[in-house]
């Protein structure tokens, strides 16, 4: 085998929870992004970005939709930056079924955060204006034991497992009709 | 199905505790969009003209505005339409922040509350599922606090509430519904609130918002945020800082306050400070303001970042936006130390920040002149803050004197009678003014002051500058990419503008001009009340990104309402006649449309009347400012003159009747 080194895209969005104002503008445009017919509808719970704000606590933090758990974690911890109390949950990527962030609300469905295939950049970072997320791409090597993992089988069949295969090949059928 | 809107209504009768969801008439949307023009309808056609502001008759409405919930940058407002306890007319105040998206997100256009609940109670709208819970737990909290409470016993943080404080419980008649970063303050309809017994309304829905044309509606949100950034890298020049940008004046950024301190006037409206600002008290503000302020925060979908959270030292936090930042520290003759303070406490009772401070300042004013006496005042502290404090917290328990002071300067004034009604100097149509005197009357403010039906001068200004420029130069570049105007005849008009001899002040811009200036200004802000956009991207600044000319695009590709401008405008016409309709059905007319006679030192009643005269005329209304059969007819509106008809407004087939009598007194 050669030695030539892989490299894959990672791509990463920073965010700065300073300069977030909690307008929710990400979540619109993610969720109107998605929508099918694209932007032919709007909904927030949809969004696979979602904003934490409690005002009062000044407590801002923007979290994006990250895999799906088929169970929730047994002990959750607390963070304290800035002397404000945050729960671990707050940061935490997960649809889970400890709360209803990130699932289709007619579905239960997880929704994750699919970077805006197809655009030239993340909408949610295109439409936050006071930059409190930023778009990064960088050039990371891979060594060439690295696996890959089909994900996308892995992630039906742990959707099949919990919504049954009727309800997953129904939602399939009906992405692909609005895809054409 | 239906785009855009949700094409349902939420009826809620207090008195019976049932809850209806409605489906509306289409039709209805194209006529009156939605927001404040369907709300009116509602009001035209529910609430009869002897109904009283606490009758369980009165409705109170929560409108969504038509666009609310889509993608289009600003469109946040909810629309609050009720008879007012204050000026028994029908009041409209807006409210931005998180509600309305959410009450569309939930399903819902409207939520119209008739009757009254025996018992304090909340609403909690959760997508299909609606109650009415008891509140008796709530009774006296504050509204901010009242939303906290709220958020923990529902156990979700992504609720939406809107609350009153104890001055809506104790039904002051210009009591606030708060709502996060926003309130709806104008015309007391938190007194309404609380008399219906309702203490807060909370939502949360995860449902669609369909939009009718995707690609061109994205297009066009596209373009406004564009224009946006534009606006933002191109301040206007010549205009003073809070005139140059976008949004809400941006007050909670701003430190620089000369302006405001050295123009407006202290105190129960009395007393112009020239020379106030200076090094010392920049200074001491920019600390108090930078240690107070935690953060700033935009509402729904806006970058604009108008508002901001406020913590003063050993005091719960609030939420903060535009100039209720000063009326206080002005009210009282005090800093933003106290102004800031105090606020705090007034946000959590739900007071109007325009009404409230003028009230405390006109009872101060009638002690030192004698008209109230000490045993008035029993226990009132003798510090000028601590008098403000306690004057506060018998307004919102309607205790003592209070229970007078409660219900603003005109009732107040004259109850006290013995002269104190001429310390009630800043109203109009009963409601306390801005705190502004000046030297030569403006034909155009004239207009706006005398004939606005939403009180509130920031509600009808803007897009028309304020004042001319100072040179050829600058208004030729003013002019040259001012794509918002309806006409090119604006440009004309700004471009002859002067500060001095014959093409100014008050003859210029002439009765014809100030009469077309005005109709564009109040038909923008009535636009955007239909549609839910706020004003601070819209009707209120120079040069917004949403006009006449884009607006029929978001009606088409967003309701799928076929839309052009001329439509549009006849639409806003329409509503806002009706709103007129129901004023005048409740006995408004010419004589109350009169700005305080001291707003200018400047008087010219014959101009004054000829541009009443005029401005009548252009808007299709009799000379007692009655919409007349004919115009009422253009618009569609024959349900109205079939009424005034009926009830001997308008005589069959003649118009004028009356008038003359009428003009005369005036005069
Ligand atoms: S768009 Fe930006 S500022 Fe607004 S909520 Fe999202 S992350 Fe925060
Ligand atoms: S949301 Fe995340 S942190 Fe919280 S229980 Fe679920 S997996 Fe654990
Ligand atoms: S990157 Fe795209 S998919 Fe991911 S949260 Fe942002 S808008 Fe949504
Ligand atoms: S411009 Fe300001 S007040 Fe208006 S919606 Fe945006 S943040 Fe709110």
């Amino acid at each position: 085998m050669s030695t030539e080194k892989k490299t894959k895209t990672i791509k990463s969005i920073k965010i700065d929870i300073e300069k977030c104002n909690g307008c929710r503008a990400c979540e619109v445009i993610c969720s109107a992004f998605h929508a099918m017919p694209k932007y032919s509808s709007n909904n927030p719970a949809r969004s696979r970005i979602r904003v934490t704000r409690e005002p009062i606590r000044d407590v801002y933090v923007p979290v994006y939709a990250g895999d799906y758990v088929v169970a929730e974690c047994a002990g959750r911890d607390k963070y304290i930056i800035d002397g404000k109390e945050y729960d671990e949950c707050t940061f935490c990527r997960a649809s889970c079924p400890s709360r209803d962030l990130f699932k289709e609300p007619d579905s239960g469905l997880p929704l994750k955060c699919d970077m805006c295939e197809g655009e030239d950049e993340p909408l949610c970072v295109k439409w936050c204006r006071v930059d409190a997320l930023t778009y990064e791409e960088r050039e990371e090597e891979i060594g060439e034991e690295e696996v890959s993992v089909d994900e996308a089988e892995t992630g039906l069949e742990a959707l099949v497992n919990k919504h049954g295969i009727d309800k997953v090949a129904d939602i399939i059928a009906q992405i692909s009709k609005a895809k054409q | 199905m239906r785009y855009a809107e949700t094409g349902i209504n939420l009826e809620i009768d207090l008195t019976r505790g049932s809850i209806e969801k409605v489906a509306t008439d289409p039709r209805d949307t194209e006529l009156y969009l939605g927001g404040l023009g369907t709300n009116t309808k509602i009001m035209w056609d529910r609430v009869p003209p002897e109904t009283e502001p606490f009758s369980p008759d009165n409705l109170l409405i929560f409108g969504t505005g038509l666009l609310c919930g889509t993608p289009a940058t600003g469109c946040n407002r909810t629309i609050v339409s009720t008879i007012s306890p204050q000026t028994e007319l029908m009041a409209f105040s807006m409210m931005g922040g998180f509600w309305a998206p959410e009450l569309k997100y939930a399903g819902y256009d409207k939520v119209i509350l008739s009757g009254k609940s025996p018992e304090l109670v909340y609403l909690w709208i959760h997508d299909d599922k609606v109650e009415i819970r008891d509140a008796a737990h709530l009774k006296g909290k504050g509204a901010v606090e009242t939303a906290e409470l709220l958020k923990q016993e529902l156990n979700d943080s992504q609720v939406q509430v809107a609350a009153i404080g104890m001055a809506g419980e104790s039904r002051v008649f210009y009591a606030s519904i708060e709502q996060g970063r926003s309130s709806a303050s104008r015309g007391g309809i938190g007194a309404v609130m609380g008399d219906k017994g309702v203490k807060a309304i909370v939502v949360r829905g995860t449902k669609d918002v369909n939009v009718a044309e995707p690609a061109e509606y994205i297009g066009l949100c596209g373009e406004v945020l564009d224009y946006i950034k534009h606006r933002e890298t191109n301040p206007i020049p010549g205009v003073m800082p809070i005139l140059a940008g976008l949004g809400s004046p941006q007050e909670m950024k701003v430190h620089d306050e000369k302006w405001h301190t050295e123009n407006f006037m202290w105190g129960n409206s009395r007393e112009r400070k020239r020379d106030y600002w200076n090094e010392e008290i920049e200074k001491e503000w920019t600390e108090t303001l930078e240690n107070a302020r935690t953060r700033l925060v935009s509402c729904f979908n806006c970058p604009m970042e108008c508002g901001a959270t406020i913590s003063m030292p050993g005091l719960p936090t609030y939420m903060m936006k535009c100039f209720t930042k000063l009326t206080y520290t002005m009210g009282a003759f005090s800093n933003l130390d106290f102004g800031l303070r105090i606020a705090q406490k007034a946000t959590e009772y739900g007071v109007d920040g325009f009404s409230c401070p003028q009230v405390m300042a006109f009872a101060l004013e009638l002690l030192e002149n004698g008209i109230l006496k000490d045993e008035d005042f029993p226990g009132m502290p003798e510090d000028n803050e601590g008098r403000f404090f306690y004057l506060l917290d018998m307004i919102v328990r309607r205790e003592g004197i209070g229970d007078l002071l409660a219900n603003g300067t005109y009732w107040a004034a004259k109850e006290i009678g013995n002269g104190a009604e001429a310390y009630a100097h800043n109203n109009i149509k009963k409601t306390e003014q801005l705190p502004l005197k000046l030297s030569m009357l403006n034909p155009v403010y004239f207009l706006m002051y005398a004939t606005g039906e939403k009180m509130n001068i920031t509600q009808i200004e803007g897009q028309f500058p304020q004042a001319p420029f100072a040179t050829k130069e600058e208004r030729e570049a003013f002019v040259s990419d001012w794509i918002q105007v309806p006409d090119e005849k604006f440009k004309q008009i700004l471009l002859d503008w002067e500060f001095r001899g014959e093409n100014s002040n008050p003859y210029y811009p002439t009765v014809e001009m100030s009469c077309d200036i005005v109709d564009w200004q109040e038909t923008m802000h009535y636009i955007d009340d239909a549609l839910g956009q706020c004003a601070g991207l819209s009707s209120f600044p120079l040069k917004p990104p949403y006009h006449i000319h884009n607006y029929p695009k978001f009606i088409s590709a967003g309701a799928g309402i076929e839309m052009d401008q001329a439509k549009l405008t006849q639409a806003a016409k329409r509503y806002r006649t009706l709103v007129r309709a129901v004023n005048i059905s409740r006995g408004m007319r010419r004589k109350d449309e009169k700005p305080p006679a001291n707003h200018w030192k400047k008087r010219f009643p014959e101009l004054e009347e000829e541009l009443l005269d005029a401005y009548y005329k252009l808007k299709g209304w009799n000379n007692d400012g009655i919409p007349t059969t004919e115009s009422l007819h253009e618009l569609g509106l024959d349900y109205v003159s079939d009424a005034f008809i009926e009830r001997g407004i308008l005589t069959d087939g003649e118009d004028t009747s009356g008038n003359e009598a009428v003009a005369t007194e005036n005069l």
